[in-house]
């Protein structure tokens, strides 16, 4: 049977995965609208931030992360300025961590979606009447829907495979900021093979469930979308 | 009302500058070869190119000019796009109602009842667009663009994307809609024939200027633009139905050319025609025929002629108040002397129906 720490693991990497994602969608969604209709010449400096986590080691975006978060970085003096506590090794930090962890997997397939949709139904949506806010949320994101369920679906189940950098910036509190990819590297090291089996088939058979909802809804989305 | 435009526009290997006063009622049909600016001219009038420099005013409002630009969701405008452009994530009837309410609330559906029925899409209301026809996804977006009650309908060659069955099968009801409505019309197009059933005023465009303008009839008999040399080339002219004779089914049309006759089919007296004459079916004589087995024969005038390939010559007529084309052979204009000023006999040997 899996501890009461285990559980707590689980439960505080589903938090982080769903409050991640919902920031990531909220981000993620101006960012790549921008990303796909700019005609500005340096965009490609933009993009190419934004897919910088692909490529970086997790330990090093980590290393960054905890230096500007802690108390001495710019993000963790200023929080403490602002008479708050410095965002390491906190569950906040951890979501800033994710989140800009995550931002490729989010950004990159809304970006994609909204580049098909192309101009020309936003200018039909025009022609109707239809202000330019109007016609983003009418007209451009039920026609990117699939591009929104790959986007949270990756960004979700990123965040809930990332290890490198909560492990830098988070470190390994139980109860507050250990996750459950770290519980289980906890486990094997000390050899409990036994709440490493739970922890890892539990992920692992939730993950598959999510993975084939969204395939089995992806699936009707294409079917409209014909 | 009427709708006064000018603009310029510049891209480097295109540029665009011209000014135009339209009608504020019928179809002006903008035509001119692919490439002429015909579209950039709807899109600009649409508020899509904000790039254009200059000013319109549609029936005493302004819609742009140097202080103002009015955003396109902000113009009476409907805009019928070359494809068919419906959203697919909404049926036919959510298409309908997308603009509708946006333009005036959900209160009035007379306009949109009204659309449906002019555009023959009742049977399809419930459907999604990716069940639809080509031609019968067009009728809906022309539905959908009428249903808004627009000052000022635009089309961009709505045909153009369709096989020739489906734009027959369109081309009834755009003439419908010319005849029922008083909306003014700004039809783009490459096709001579759409052109002639459908037009009143005529734009012709080349190369982002505009290469004449005038009555649909002035400009397709006039000589010096390439519309007329066309092999294809006819002549439009308008009349009232006057008498049927039961005995033979000929018609006799009071039309400006004077009364025609033909073997049209059974109309009412009193009805509006557009009949068509293509100018190789015209000849002229010198004296007028005896006996001859053609029913129209006018007294008519040669306002001009120009040479046409190597062995004809394109002539332009005066008959009443009506301008007729005549293709005759070289050798014929040669051995009769044709010449402008001339007095002749038009023959006229075919009439056909439009529309």
């Amino acid at each position: 049977m899996p501890g009461s720490d285990d559980l707590t693991a689980l439960w505080i990497t589903l938090q982080l995965a769903a409050v991640s994602t919902l920031i990531l969608l909220v981000v993620g969604t101006p960012l790549a609208w921008w990303l796909a209709r700019t005609q500005w010449r340096f965009r490609f400096v933009v993009e190419a931030m934004v897919a910088l986590p692909l490529v970086l080691p997790p330990t090093v975006l980590g290393f960054y992360l905890l230096i500007a978060l802690g108390p001495e970085g710019p993000i963790g003096s200023l929080m403490e300025a602002l008479g708050g506590q410095p965002l390491a090794f906190t569950f906040s930090g951890l979501v800033i961590g994710s989140v800009v962890y995550s931002l490729p997997f989010v950004v990159q397939p809304l970006q994609n979606a909204f580049s098909a949709v192309g101009r020309r139904p936003m200018e039909v949506a025009a022609t109707l009447r239809a202000s330019p806010m109007d016609r983003f949320f009418t007209v451009a994101v039920p026609l990117a829907a699939p591009g929104f369920l790959t986007a949270a679906v990756l960004g979700f189940a990123h965040t809930l495979g990332e290890f490198g950098v909560v492990l830098m910036i988070g470190g390994n509190i139980p109860g507050s900021t250990q996750v459950v990819s770290i519980a289980v590297y906890d486990h094997v090291e000390a050899l409990d093979y036994t709440s490493a089996h739970w922890l890892s088939g539990g992920l692992l058979l939730m993950s598959m469930l999510m993975l084939m909802a969204v395939y089995a809804l992806n699936r009707r989305f294409l079917v409209v979308r014909l | 009302m009427s709708i006064e435009l000018a603009f310029r526009l510049d891209r480097g290997d295109f540029s665009l500058d011209l000014s135009l006063a339209l009608p504020g009622a019928g179809v002006s049909a903008v035509f001119g070869p692919s490439g002429c600016g015909k579209t950039t001219l709807l899109r600009i009038m649409a508020g899509l190119e904000r790039s254009a420099v200059g000013h319109l005013r549609v029936g005493g409002r302004t819609w742009q000019d140097v202080n103002q630009f009015v955003p396109p969701h902000r113009r009476a405008v409907g805009y019928v796009f070359q494809e068919p452009s419906l959203f697919p994530h909404r049926s036919v009837e959510g298409n309908l109602r997308y603009g509708l309410r946006r333009s005036q609330g959900n209160g009035d559906n007379s306009r949109l009842e009204q659309s449906i029925e002019l555009l023959g899409i009742r049977h399809l209301l419930a459907r999604r667009p990716h069940q639809l026809s080509g031609g019968e996804q067009q009728r809906v977006a022309i539905a959908r663009a009428l249903a808004m009650e627009p000052a000022l309908l635009l089309l961009d060659e709505p045909l153009a994307g369709l096989d020739e069955a489906r734009r027959h099968e369109i081309l009834p009801y755009l003439e419908r809609l010319h005849r029922e409505l008083v909306l003014p019309m700004i039809y783009v197009s490459h096709s001579r024939e759409e052109v002639a059933r459908l037009a009143d005023h005529l734009v012709v465009m080349d190369n982002g200027r505009v290469q004449a303008e005038g009555s649909l009839t002035d400009v397709f008999a006039r000589l010096d633009l390439a519309i007329a040399g066309q092999p294809g080339a006819e002549t439009v002219i308008e009349g009232v139905v006057d008498d049927y004779d039961p005995r033979d089914g000929v018609v006799r049309v009071n039309s400006d050319a004077g009364p025609l006759h033909a073997v049209l089919g059974q109309l009412e007296t009193g009805q509006p025609v557009r009949l068509q004459v293509q100018a190789r079916d015209v000849s002229v004589a010198l004296t007028a025929p005896q006996d001859s087995s053609i029913l129209n024969v006018m007294p008519a005038r040669i306002e001009d002629l120009a040479e046409q390939g190597a062995g004809h010559v394109m002539l332009r007529l005066r008959v009443g108040d009506a301008v007729l084309l005549a293709r005759v052979s070289r050798r014929s204009a040669r051995e009769l002397s044709l010449q402008s000023g001339l007095e002749v006999h038009a023959q006229v040997k075919s009439v056909a129906l439009l529309g």
